[in-house]
């Protein structure tokens, strides 16, 4: 039914597609497999028009198409589920649900007519409790994802693509989704589904389709079938050499920062850990794992209970002000969102965390201020060398390199660091890991996550695996490759 | 990016050589042509000059305030009505009974208060800027009318020393010109030189960068809204020593000139980006709009529609600009 050949998708210094072939059937489940960033959501997106492709053609119904927008995606019958669910909070259900395609005549809403058909839609996906006039932003995040589900439905739709559903789900609600999806597929439609969780594609799925590093290692393996080792092998062994960094050879210092039973209800529960001075400490897992979550609740953005002491003293929970006067320093996952001012110059970016240090009574002694930028510019070799420059002008990997900067002034004793290579090309990766292993060298406690597993394995000096919001694995980082972790992560076991 | 090196720290500091003011400046000697050519006797005189100069300080210093409010991400609707209440407050009776010091210390205290209680509300009460500072323009605007009974308070002959200030020339220019130019170069050194004008961008540019940089987001919002309504109980005290009185109806519409002047400045209404030169020239492009009109004896309405047009024009032209220098 539909059929993409060679697909290929560049972005500003990423290939995120590189030649992609899918093949999907009327009434059957397609599953889309891969790791973090080998592309999967890139190619949903260009089957939902929100990215066109730069190469390669698509067939529907054996005619080629171009979805050069949502809106066409939709009318062709294509409908999409987002991990991130797209509604509008202020909505209610039925306006959510039929939104775009409103029961409405010359722009007047029949809200009657809506509710209704909002009813029916939610009765036959199994819940009937769900009120059509609900507002969406008071719902659980099972029910929003529900509507979701409706909204798919309401379309008509041959494909649905289905990014992690049941992410979000309780057990008994994942078998909910599971019969919509037999239903669904048995009138015909064939159905998208991307999942981390081995045995929910074992369940559900039909057959399975492997990406890799944005290309297409294995079209259409059996899903019930296939042997986990081979899934797990045509994931890992990534076909981009990275360099990393010896470790440090004498032993760790003094305890940096302890960890103690930390719990987050919903994102994670009893997390223990230390980081010694010099150490990097690596958070393995998937995303939703609790990794993130864990690293905002050391930093105190998230409330959560048990303990976080630094450098011997305890942490007041949700005072970001104070944990970063403590000697914490964060880089954060969405670099440009929260760490970077973009507009302005590397050196303001630079010298943000450390601002008093460079003032009396508030005045600013630039001269300074702008020979320390200049020297860690140097020093991290920060391309181009003009601390002048707006950041917004460096690539990613430099702007993460001023990120890094910023928290190399001001004595940091504890630095953790949230997906400190994403955005980042592949040959300005390994001066990245370069520079972090300095950081530790210099004494600094290191907290690493990542969603690239060979990256975590190859920084760290240990590793913490996590498997939704548990640690399952904590030991040194030299004795696991990238395939027991992937096992671990999949199967829930530990090694 | 093909341009081979970022602005010179020199030229920064020149500030109207950038780039991005050459175009207010284009437009101002544009507007000064204009009223060389159409009314050059009048127009081209001192007193004019001094004119459009005092005519602008009250607004200007208000404007230096807003400027570092739209920066740091927020909006101050309530300073005309906070103007007036400072000038009515430091005119009562009671007040005046203390001398011209007290007064102009009223002034500046009751500004800054009214902008506290602004700040208080938006940091910690977590109320919208929109919603707080409208409150307070109609709150501050009653309280004025109420203190004063509706009445103009005329500044007695005893307290002339506040009137001096319009009236006392320095090189032929006024001294509340001068308080005007004082204002605003403080306000640059503090924007540009000191650790609140850089806090002032970040925390308007990416909240969420400055809160996990360590920045007290909260304390520093608050103290720019008590820094705006320091800046009207300022522009109080030039309103009173042009007109000698203190009234409620001082200052109706201000905030909507002071906005349209930071915009025009190429300041963001997002925050994170603007600069006090350009709320400065945006305020003198629109303060010698208003004088040609008066001169060439137009119609208020038809100035108030050139105004608009000025905004919109501005707008448009910073947007372009901006995409430029996308990288």
């Amino acid at each position: 039914m539909l059929v993409m050949r060679g697909i290929v998708k560049q972005f500003p210094g990423v290939r995120a597609l590189d030649g992609v072939d899918l093949d999907v059937e009327a009434g059957e489940v397609h599953c889309l497999l891969g790791q973090n960033g080998a592309g999967k959501s890139t190619l949903i997106k260009v089957l939902a028009g929100v990215h066109q492709p730069d190469e390669g053609t698509i067939e529907f119904n054996g005619a080629q198409i171009r979805a050069s927008s949502p809106i066409d995606a939709i009318r062709l019958g294509f409908a999409t589920i987002y991990q991130e669910l797209d509604l509008v909070e202020g909505l209610s259900v039925a306006e959510n649900i039929f939104l775009g395609h409103e029961h409405a005549r010359a722009g007047w809403m029949n809200r009657g007519a809506a509710n209704r058909a909002a009813a029916e839609v939610l009765t036959r996906l199994g819940h009937p409790e769900i009120r059509p006039k609900a507002e969406v932003g008071r719902l659980s995040p099972a029910a929003k994802q529900v509507v979701s589900m409706a909204r798919a439905l309401s379309h008509d739709a041959r494909l649905i693509i289905m990014d992690e559903p049941s992410a979000a789900l309780a057990h008994d609600e994942v078998a909910n989704l599971f019969r919509i999806i037999r239903e669904l597929t048995a009138q015909g439609v064939a159905v998208v589904y991307i999942s981390h969780r081995l045995e929910e594609i074992r369940e559900i799925g039909d057959r399975v389709t492997v990406l890799k590093d944005g290309r297409t290692v294995a079209v259409g393996l059996p899903a019930r079938d296939t042997p986990t080792s081979e899934i797990v092998s045509l994931m890992t062994g990534r076909t981009v050499e990275y360099v990393f960094p010896p470790r440090a050879t004498g032993s760790p210092g003094d305890e940096v920062l302890r960890v103690e039973h930390l719990t987050s209800p919903g994102a994670f529960a009893d997390v223990s850990f230390e980081v010694r001075a010099g150490e990097i400490v690596g958070l393995a897992g998937l995303v939703g794992s609790g990794r993130s979550e864990i690293m905002e609740a050391v930093y105190g953005a998230r409330r959560a209970t048990g303990r976080v002491v630094l450098d011997g003293e305890t942490l007041r929970r949700g005072d970001v002000v104070k944990t970063v006067r403590k000697g914490m320093g964060l880089a954060p996952e969405e670099r440009k969102a929260q760490a970077l001012l973009l507009d302005q110059s590397v050196t303001a970016n630079i010298t943000l965390g450390s601002l008093p240090g460079f003032a009396t009574f508030g005045w600013i002694d630039r001269a300074r201020e702008r020979a320390e930028a200049r020297r860690l510019v140097e020093m991290l070799d920060i391309r181009p060398p003009d601390p002048e420059r707006p950041i917004k002008t460096l690539s990613g990997g430099n702007q993460q390199k001023a990120v890094l900067a910023r928290w190399l002034l001001g004595g940091r004793k504890l630095l953790l660091l949230d997906e400190p290579t994403r955005g980042v090309d592949v040959g300005a990766r390994a001066e990245l890991y370069a520079v972090i292993r300095g950081l530790a060298e210099q004494g600094i406690g290191v907290l690493l996550v990542s969603s690239e597993v060979p990256e975590v394995l190859g920084l760290s000096d240990r590793v913490l695996v996590l498997r939704e919001g548990t640690v399952i694995h904590q030991g040194d980082a030299r004795e696991l490759d990238e395939h027991d972790v992937l096992d671990m992560i999949m199967n829930g076991r530990a090694a | 990016m093909s341009k081979p090196a970022a602005i010179s720290p020199r030229n920064r500091l020149a500030g109207l050589g950038e780039a991005r003011h050459l175009g207010l400046v284009v437009a101002l000697v544009l507007l000064a042509v204009v009223g060389l050519v159409t009314k050059f006797d009048n127009f081209a005189t001192t007193s004019n000059i001094v004119s459009i100069l005092t005519l602008a300080a009250t607004i200007g210093v208000i404007t230096v305030g807003a400027t570092f409010v739209i920066i740091g991400g927020g909006i101050d609707l309530s300073v005309g009505a906070v103007m007036a209440l400072a000038s009515v407050w430091a005119t009562t009776l009671a007040t005046q009974s203390y001398g011209p010091w007290v007064m102009m210390i009223c002034a500046v205290l009751v500004g800054t208060g009214a902008g506290l209680v602004n700040g208080l509300l938006i940091a910690y009460g977590r109320l919208v800027p929109f919603i707080a500072t409208l409150a307070m323009l109609v709150a501050a605007r009653g309280l004025a009318q109420r203190m004063s009974d509706r009445k103009t308070q005329l500044i007695q002959t005893d307290n002339s020393a506040i009137v001096d200030l319009s009236t006392t020339r320095l090189l032929g220019i006024p001294l509340l010109v001068y308080i005007f130019a004082l204002v605003v170069v403080l306000g640059w050194v503090v924007l540009n030189r000191t650790t609140f004008g850089r806090r002032t961008y970040a925390v308007g540019g990416n909240p969420e960068a400055a809160r996990l940089a360590g920045i007290n987001i909260r304390r520093h919002t608050m103290l720019l809204y008590a820094l705006s309504g320091f800046c009207c109980g300022i522009a109080a005290i030039l309103i009173m020593a042009r007109t000698t009185t203190g009234s409620s109806t001082h200052g109706d519409l201000y905030e909507l000139d002071a906005i349209a002047a930071v915009i025009i400045g190429g300041t963001l209404l997002t925050g994170g980006r603007g600069t006090i030169i350009g709320s400065i020239l945006g305020l003198l492009i629109f303060t010698l709009i208003t004088n040609l009109f008066i001169l060439n004896g137009l119609n208020t309405s038809d100035q108030l529609i050139a105004k608009g047009l000025i905004i919109v024009v501005a707008v448009l032209l910073q947007r372009r600009n901006l995409k430029e220098r996308a990288p």
